[in-house]
């Protein structure tokens, strides 16, 4: 009898296993391109946070102005045409014809002057902005006025802006939400739309293609140029377990995963199923950030000290391993953006103990503890805090290095207590290259005191550089303060760079025309 | 049983409410801010602190826990700090996956423990009982992580039979559903077949030396029936109570399963929302886990009067 059992359900697994799959294959025809994100979408306002996540889904939906090109270069994308008056002090900006929201409304400027304001209201570079700006107005449905207090380049580059946060346009109605409330209703003018019936918070997204999405003639380029939807429906679907994920896309069941850590991609390739490709060329920079506000690193003296102790290669090694998914890199402002320059960064970052030891000498370090906050689970950034130790204990340093998850980071990094008291004395993290292609961009540049960024460093000749960018009228003169602000970088660290890395993104065979855009967008993208 | 019963779910009350202080204050504790996780990088302090007055966190603990457990009586769990979904919605769209795996896993260990089980102990001391009590043995030992990729290589890469993650809901059709739940629930069912074979073959070992079991032979009953009848549902009352205690971790407990093929239910909720100190949802999860918890200890209370007469309230 056992036998006879034990052969029935043998049997009968093998046989509803096979009945299953062959039920489960889909019996649609539309395509459906299905990706794996960085994380779960929980928030889908773009403007009201910064969580790239959110910015991404921003991307999906939402159109701009204007965006940057794969050289990093200003491009119109939603405007025809900007005029500026021979003084300078007026910008007229018209919008191209056939823009529609995708309730099948048609854009105007009014929504696009709305829209500017609500982002200006929350964005560090917006607010820069329209510090330059005397009134924005819309004078007809396609065309918008900045009436400007004194000329400035500032407002293509700023209304360009690639990463969080981006200044996407929406219509009046919903941007005319206050800024400290999340919208409620996802109406954009991008090529695809938001599926609100679908969305299962935090698991799936659904996004439908736009069909009355008109784009630009000129040829894609980065974020440029024209935006064609070419499947008719993404759906992302975030999976915590990255090996799971890979998995998932070798059997066929997902096509893109957004980000994939170096050490797994040899299982990629061994499956000969699928292959990588960086949404990101310049990928992102990590940063070691200080608290200028506490002994030691109120002394600007011991924060160079370890301009000249670290070394990129150190940290890229502990965190990322494999050299041809990272590259060290002493220009503040990208390298392969177009503000790269090594100047006055020559002999820094090369582990020269002997001048860092000299400098803390100088400075009078007493042996006052480094309270060092270490996040344990992000993957990404675990490695960066033990190696940032192991170099200050070189030259002599005490750390103190605080273990801690990245929640309770990000809440004692906003403290300003002493760092016996709860505070800190620094922390490091890692920032996308399209939020540090310029120093407007680059918030842990800002040296406004109280009003910096968490750290706040207080500078009025950085403040001062900042200013006379956001006023240069050409490349070549903004070229020229990037240098002059690396100079003084290195006189009054605000953080210190620790070098590119990237973590590509894994597709499918059969997926073809992702776009190395600066962030992962995928509008081009054909599944054949 | 009316008054017992009644007893018991008033008894419940005061286990809540020392639950709901409990996580309160917990997570109230615990370091780290929801605000400054929503404002990002780039946020103020001024905008950092105008989202937490947003989100009446800077209201007195005391007042914040009136008006939370005053809206709990009401019905209302609140809403997320960062999905901008009540509550309730949450839970709703992510227990039917939860349930879902932990009622296909209680099947399968059910019907795959007991016998092994009864089948160990009828065969006391032979190879039959030495492999159950080896794989109890195997199966305690490998994480479930361990045992999921391993049936995710060979049942879902190499024969390609079942899909490697995700869920299908159960109005998308009975078959899809059981297809993507088939994989997750043998592997999270391992550790308790272990258990509960193990637990069923001690108990009916016991029941199997006793004095009506040899009667029953005698009378010139089937091996079965005296298996069945006789032993097995004597000693039902402490397998039942694993079950019971089984599937009420299960339905707490399925976070590593749910993360291995990703099945979006209650307990990566409940991870992300920790993660992000989402403190709403943390709070309504911890509530309605410890709920089932009482719920499921009552019935399996009750069930004892059901499986053995003797046993009165």
């Amino acid at each position: 009898m056992l036998k006879l059992v034990r052969r029935s359900f043998v049997t009968g697994v093998a046989a509803a296993a096979i009945t299953l799959s062959l039920n489960a294959a889909p019996a649609s025809a539309e395509t459906v391109l299905r990706v794996v994100p960085h994380s779960g979408l929980k928030i889908l306002d773009p403007i009201w946070t910064t969580a790239y996540i959110s910015r991404n889904h921003g991307y999906m939906i939402y159109d701009t102005l204007f965006s940057l090109d794969g050289d990093g270069v200003v491009q119109p994308q939603m405007v025809d045409t900007v005029t500026r008056s021979d003084d300078g002090l007026t910008v007229t900006i018209t919008l191209r014809d056939g823009l529609m929201w995708h309730d099948g409304q048609s854009v105007t400027a009014a929504d696009t002057v709305a829209s500017i304001n609500r982002w200006a209201g929350k964005d560090a570079m917006g607010q820069k902005m329209m510090t330059f700006v005397d009134s924005l107005s819309a004078t007809d449905d396609h065309t918008m006025v900045f009436a400007l207090n004194s000329p400035t380049g500032l407002i293509e580059l700023a209304l360009a802006k690639p990463s969080s946060n981006v200044p996407f346009m929406m219509p009046a109605r919903i941007a005319a939400t206050p800024g400290s409330e999340q919208i409620d209703e996802y109406v954009g003018s991008g090529p695809f739309m938001f599926n609100d019936a679908e969305w299962e918070p935090g698991t799936k997204v659904v996004y439908d293609r736009f069909e009355g999405y008109v784009p630009r003639s000129e040829p894609t380029n980065g974020l440029a140029g024209a935006k064609i939807a070419k499947v008719d429906r993404v759906e992302w679907t975030p999976n915590r377990d990255i090996q799971a994920a890979i998995n998932s896309l070798v059997a066929g069941e997902v096509d893109i995963i957004e980000s994939t850590p170096p050490d797994l991609l040899p299982l990629l390739a061994s499956s000969g199923e699928g292959y990588t490709q960086s949404p990101n060329l310049a990928g992102l920079q990590y940063t070691f950030r200080f608290n200028v506000l506490h002994p030691p690193f109120d002394n600007p003296k011991i924060r160079q000290a370890l301009l000249y102790a670290f070394n990129q290669e150190d940290f890229l090694e502990a965190t990322i391993g494999d050299p041809d998914y990272f590259q060290a890199c002493k220009a503040m402002f990208i390298c392969g953006l177009p503000f790269e320059t090594n100047a006055h960064m020559e002999d820094l970052l090369e582990s020269n103990f002997v001048k860092a030891r000299e400098l803390l000498d100088e400075a009078g370090y007493d042996g006052t503890p480094v309270v060092l906050m270490h996040s344990t689970n992000v993957p990404v950034l675990t490695n960066l805090a033990p190696v940032a130790k192991e170099l200050m204990e070189a030259i002599g340093m005490t750390v103190d290095m605080q273990s801690m998850d990245w929640s309770t980071l990000v809440a004692r990094r906003s403290k300003k207590d002493d760092p016996a008291e709860g505070g800190w004395n620094a922390f490091a993290t890692a920032w996308d290259a399209g939020d540090l292609f310029n120093p407007l961009a680059m918030a842990f540049l800002n040296s406004s005191c109280d009003t910096a960024l968490f750290g706040w460093p207080c500078d009025d000749q950085i403040e001062q550089l900042r200013d006379d960018f956001a006023r240069a009228g050409s490349f070549e003169e903004q070229f020229a303060i990037v240098e002059a602000i690396q100079a003084r970088f290195v006189e009054y660290p605000t953080h210190i760079h620790l070098g590119q890395f990237n973590t590509p993104s894994a597709l499918r065979n059969n997926v073809t025309g992702y776009l190395s855009a600066g962030v992962p967008v995928f509008w081009n993208v054909e599944k054949n | 049983m009316g008054p017992y019963l009644l007893k018991r779910l008033l008894a419940t009350i005061p286990v809540m409410l020392v639950v709901a202080v409990f996580i309160f204050l917990l997570l109230r504790l615990t370091p780290g801010d929801p605000a400054a996780m929503i404002g990002g990088d780039y946020a103020t302090e001024a905008q950092i602190d105008e989202i937490r007055q947003t989100l009446g966190l800077n209201e007195p603990l005391l007042t914040q826990f009136v008006i939370w457990i005053g809206n709990i009586l009401q019905g209302d769990l609140g809403e997320s700090f960062f999905f901008k979904k009540q509550v309730s919605e949450l839970i709703v769209a992510r227990i039917e996956p939860t349930l879902s795996l932990s009622l296909v896993t209680i099947i399968f260990t059910v019907a795959i423990a007991v016998p092994i089980g009864v089948l160990a102990a009828y065969r006391h001391g032979s190879w039959i009982d030495r492999i159950v009590m080896g794989f109890s043995v195997l199966g305690f030992s490998v994480p479930v992580f361990v045992i999921g990729f391993g049936l995710i290589y060979v049942f879902s890469l190499q024969l390609s039979w079942f899909p490697v993650q995700g869920y299908n809901r159960i109005g998308n059709g009975v078959t899809p559903w059981i297809h993507n739940l088939i994989l997750p629930a043998l592997a999270l069912s391992v550790i308790f077949v272990a258990f509960i074979a193990r637990m069923t073959r001690t108990s009916v070992l016991e029941v199997l030396g006793e004095d009506y079991i040899r009667t029953a032979r005698a009378k010139g009953q089937t091996e079965t029936k005296v298996l069945m009848r006789h032993a097995l549902r004597n000693a039902a009352v402490p397998i039942v109570t694993v079950i019971g205690f089984a599937f009420a971790i299960l339905v707490g407990g399925v976070v590593v399963t749910e993360s291995v093929f990703n099945i979006p239910g209650l307990g990566l909720l409940t991870v992300d929302a920790v993660l992000n100190r989402d403190f709403p949802t943390i709070q309504a999860v911890v509530l309605l886990f410890s709920l089932v918890y009482v719920m499921i200890n009552l019935a399996i209370d009750l069930s004892y009067t059901l499986l053995d007469p003797r046993i009165r309230y």
